[in-house]
């Protein structure tokens, strides 16, 4: 049985589109939503309740609806969508849903983008009020935006079947369009839903361009943008949606409210049933009978919970053979899924439909997302906007005006001022258009629910949050509707509460026997409809996500079978795998053939900041706890950073470059951090000092060649370097040619061994690395990454910031009081050395750990305890595992530790709780290798 | 997205500053003559006023300039931008 009227709508009935709902083949029409074109075969039940499995069908016909989530599996997988805001297609397959979808496991190939708008005056809402508003505010010369969530313009007017100005309301409608869309400065979007509004005129919209296509979407097309628009001046013009009254089985499917009932009539030709029960506490219900009733179907009954019906309208029903019983209300429905009777008190009528209209709740969350105070109307039962703001003004229905004719002045009044406010003149003037409505009273009473079943009376449909919920919270002695919300989840299903948030109040403020004026509404927060996470990606999708930096030595690490590590934003060559290698047996590879001949590294990646000026060396004395300025021209020194709480924040090696430059090398991961901690202090505390920083990470290839080797390998691609240890100390530098290319060879260790660091420009490391590669082959040159550089500095106990450090832990606590001048009169984190707690003796401090049993490894982060039996909790930690390897060097593993107290335990046996077992370690010093420092110089 | 005033690029979005806390709290002049209480309140402590609170921030994301504001902190409304160095101006909430 159809139930689409054979004429009317705006939909096309010269072509069938065919779809598959629950398994079902049916058919409907372009124009149709999903929700419409099942209505239109008779189809009420789309899914079930998310809790307790009850039936669940369409209430609303707009992004209002509690209940007719639908799952997309064709043309691609998408969950909880609206069956009434989903535009029908050839080939759609969708199924109902309980409450919960199941995203797409493939990749969506969808694109997704952004766009940035920037305009005078926006409007919110193509309706009456939002039509006239944007007309004038386009008419005095400002750019206008206007936004529409609908596929058309027209608001209200496309649910109605009425006339203005004495024609059909689409033509007034079209007219308006037309000069808007002709008018320089103007943007109309339609299938956008203003989402979020936010400070300073920041409004996001979602525009769905492609989906309504369905299979038929061009490819290259962004199907959903966010669009990211900037606006002196805002108009409200959101509409309002209708409220239901809760009642005992108030759930099921083929209950609907009654404007969307009309709304599927005169939108879409569908007629919602065939035997009807209204059931209303104002007028506007009797529009919707009345519709009905001349589109055949059978209007059973009005019950109007109102003492007097409407004279006027009561007469209309009685003319067409309506029954209206005034003082009625609906106290129960029966029915195996759909409802098939009403009972009215002790009345019992049997029906398909019940309609269902308990006033009318003004749209006013973007108002309150942009800080707009709400105001209880007591006529109304609605919060409605309270005040006015300076930039963002409310119009029409949105303010609760209900008369067509006063939401339009309205309309006029707001854009007039908008434009006014955004610096234009008022240009002509929009005339406003005449109604022939039966149905604008706003004379209704304020009914929440009918007393009944409790745990039968729902009041959020989504959440199956039902009055015995509500009551249960106010019993626990909430009174916060924020509270309660939380407690009930009562609007926060996809719908965000937009029919049930304002009953609930009601029933709490009842509850509580407060009015409602002194309740304080909830928030409104962003989004006003569900926005997917691939919209709000756009294109920041995969390789786009995030930048990736990469060496200029890169694409050889690629082609020698690197693995890599992401280390911030910069992929770095882990370590290189031969044939069959795991981790460990490639690290304890590149660290033996390093510490025995010669090994190699990308050290490009370390952060390289250039400071410049008369002050540079005052400076870099209180940036670092020892002295930069006494370094000479042509060495280098280790440097340690502390914030003002005196904790390490980032170390590396200062080399003086001339009397008025230094060349600072950062970890890696700080490179950015460090120099905005220059510029801060620069900037804001010694704004005198002459000084100039600037980031050369990228200028510099640099690449570490470490090991006994090294100076055989440096000598024969630096032929005018002498590399000999007396005229290239430890900790000098100098510049020189490598592979004939110019460099800077700096001599440092990073690894305890006799090291070089060759700094290339950029665009020669490539070719300074083969060549290093190639002189280095005699000795087995081996590339390392990483992993094998961790275990090197390891072994000789360097930190590593981040790693060892976590920024409660001191220099002295590193055991690098060698490194914290004593001469300085301050540098920043000075006095706090001297703070109580910074000398406290049980601070926990960093040592060496040697498992007793030399094969074990223990994990990084592993608690560590001092007994060999784990007393009753809580258990005293003493500290945690900071590194830990394997070494070739050693012969057996080790690790890095925090442990309190740690520097007076060395010679202790502490235990390590891995597994099931405490696995007991030696505490030594952090340096386990070469303490003497013999390999330094080769 | 909130639009923050810097005194030398004008309005940017928020997205491109940095906070940098409580403005006016000068490093100290000579920090060794501070008991360990008044060096705390220098490194620990900062005002938390409901209301205008002069602050930090730095366009990190464009000019790299550090300025201060006063904002309020009930509606984080920005009443005033000035010059890193400059007196912080009379502002009304
Ligand atoms: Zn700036």
């Amino acid at each position: 049985m159809t139930f689409r009227k054979p004429t009317g709508g705006e939909i096309d009935r010269h072509t069938l589109l065919r779809f598959t709902f629950n398994g079902v083949e049916y058919t409907g029409h372009p124009g149709d939503t999903l929700a419409s074109a099942l209505l239109a075969n008779g189809v009420h039940e789309i899914g079930s309740s998310v809790k307790l499995g009850r039936p669940r069908g369409i209430v609303a016909a707009g992004s209002e609806d509690p209940t007719s989530l639908v799952q997309i599996e064709a043309p691609f997988p998408e969950p909880m969508l609206l069956a009434t805001t989903v535009e029908l297609y050839d080939g759609l397959v969708a199924r109902g849903l309980a409450g919960q979808g199941r995203l797409a496991p493939e990749p969506d190939p969808a694109r997704y983008d952004a766009k940035h708008e920037h305009c005078d005056v926006l409007v919110v809402g193509a309706g009456p009020a939002g039509l006239v508003a944007a007309l004038t505010a386009a008419r005095s010369g400002a750019r206008v935006v206007l936004l529409d969530e609908q596929n058309q313009a027209g608001g209200a007017l496309l649910g109605v079947d009425e006339y203005l100005d004495d024609r059909p309301s689409a033509e007034w409608v079209g007219d308006i369009v037309a000069e808007l869309r002709t008018t320089p400065g103007v943007l109309v979007l339609e299938r956008t839903t203003a989402f979020g509004m936010y400070q300073d005129g920041f409004v996001l919209a979602l525009q769905k361009r492609t989906d309504h296509l369905g299979f038929a979407a061009p490819a290259g097309v962004a199907r959903q943008r966010v669009w990211r628009i900037r606006t002196k001046q805002t108009v409200l013009a959101t509409g309002a949606h209708e409220r239901p009254v809760v009642f005992a089985d108030n759930d099921r499917p083929g209950i609907m409210l009654a404007s969307s009932a009309r709304t599927f009539l005169h939108r879409y030709g569908v007629l919602p049933g065939s035997r009807a029960v209204v059931f209303t506490t104002n007028d506007s219900a009797y529009c919707a009978a009345i519709d009905l009733a001349e589109s055949g179907v059978d209007i059973a009954l009005i019950a109007d919970a109102r003492p007097d019906a409407p004279a006027r309208l009561a007469t209309e029903c009685a003319a067409r053979g309506i029954e209206v019983r005034a003082g009625q209300v609906v106290t129960g429905t029966e029915g195996p899924g759909r409802v098939t009777a009403v009972s009215i008190g002790d009345t019992r009528i049997e029906c398909d439909t019940l309609l269902v209209s308990g006033g009318w709740n003004p749209v006013v969350s973007l108002f309150s997302q942009a800080r707009g105070k709400l105001r209880y109307d007591t006529e109304l039962g609605a919060f409605v906007p309270g005040e006015e703001l300076d930039t963002v003004r409310a119009a029409g229905s949105a303010t609760g005006e209900l008369d067509l004719n006063a939401c339009a002045r309205q309309g006029r009044e707001a854009g007039s001022a908008a434009a006014a406010a955004a610096g234009f003149t008022p240009g002509g003037q929009v005339p406003l258009p005449v109604s022939d409505s039966r149905c604008t009273s706003r004379s209704g009473l304020v009914v929440w629910r009918v007393p009944g079943a409790d745990d039968a009376s729902f009041v959020d449909l989504q959440r199956d949050s039902t009055v015995a919920d509500v009551l249960r919270a106010t019993g626990a002695g909430l009174r916060s509707l924020e509270h309660i919300k939380r407690y009930t989840t009562i609007g926060t299903a996809h719908d965000q509460g937009k029919t049930s948030g304002m009953i609930a109040a009601g029933i709490v403020a009842e509850a509580l026997g407060v009015e409602l004026a002194e309740q304080r509404p909830t928030t409104f927060r962003p989004p006003y409809t569900s926005v997917s996470f691939a919209a709000l990606a756009g294109r920041d999708r995969g390789e786009l996500h995030d930048p990736v930096r990469v060496t200029a030595i890169h694409p050889w690490h690629v082609a020698n079978g690197a693995l890599f590590e992401d280390v911030g934003q910069w992929k770095r060559p882990w370590y290189y795998p031969k044939p069959g290698e795991d981790l460990h047996t490639a690290v304890l590879r590149e660290c033996r053939a390093t510490r025995e001949s010669v090994g190699m590294m990308d050290g490009s990646t370390l952060g390289k900041i250039d400071v410049q000026g008369r002050d540079a060396g005052r400076f870099l004395d209180m940036l670092y706890t020892n002295m930069m300025s006494t370094l000479k021209v042509g060495r280098i020194r280790y440097g340690v950073m502390c914030g003002v709480d005196g904790m390490v924040i980032d170390d590396g090696t200062v080399i003086r470059v001339g009397e008025e430059r230094y060349l600072v090398t950062t970890t890696t991961g700080n490179a950015a951090k460090i120099l905005d901690w220059m510029e801060e202090w620069l900037q804001t505390e010694w704004p005198h000092l002459d000084v100039h920083c600037a980031s050369v990470t990228e200028h510099w290839a640099t690449i570490p060649l470490v090991g006994p080797r090294s100076r055989d390998v440096l000598a024969a691609v630096a032929p005018d370097l002498d590399v000999s240890n007396e005229a290239f100390e430890f900790m000098t530098w100098h510049d020189t040619h490598v592979a004939g290319v110019p460099a800077r060879v700096c001599r440092i260790s990073f690894s305890g061994e006799l090291a070089y660091e060759i700094n290339v420009t950029a665009w020669y490391g490539l070719a300074v690395w083969e060549a290093l590669m190639a002189a280095g082959e005699k000795y087995g040159i081996t590339p390392y990454g990483t992993e094998t550089m961790h275990v090197l500095r390891a072994e000789k106990g360097y930190p590593i910031i981040g790693q060892e450090t976590d920024a409660t832990v001191t220099p002295q606590d590193l055991g690098m009081s060698w490194a914290v001048s004593k001469k300085k009169p301050d540098f920043i984190g000075k006095r706090s050395f001297a703070r109580v707690e910074n000398n406290r003796t049980d601070r926990k401090q960093l040592v060496g750990l040697l498992p007793v049993d030399p094969t074990v490894l223990l994990p990084e982060g592993s608690q560590i305890v001092e007994t060999d039996r784990l007393p009753e909790p809580p258990v005293r930690m003493l500290g945690h595992v900071t590194s830990s390897y394997p070494s070739a060097a050693l012969g057996r593993t080790f690790a890095l530790a925090l442990v309190r107290s740690g520097h007076e335990r060395i010679g202790e046996t502490l235990y390590v709780p891995y597994e099931d077992s405490l696995v007991p370690v030696t505490v030594t010093d952090s340096v386990l290798y070469d303490k003497e420092g013999a390999r330094r110089d080769g | 997205m909130q639009l923050i005033p810097c005194p030398w690029c004008g309005p940017r979005e928020e997205a491109e500053f940095h906070y940098g806390g409580q403005a006016h709290v000068a490093y100290p002049e000579d920090p060794s003559a501070l008991t360990d209480e008044e060096w705390a309140q220098y490194v620990f402590f900062r005002e938390n006023p409901s209301g205008p609170f002069a602050e930090r921030w730095s366009h990190s994301a464009g000019c790299r300039r550090w300025f201060n504001a006063v904002r309020d902190t009930r509606t984080h409304d920005l009443l005033a931008v000035y010059r890193a160095g400059e007196p912080m101006p009379e502002v009304t909430s």
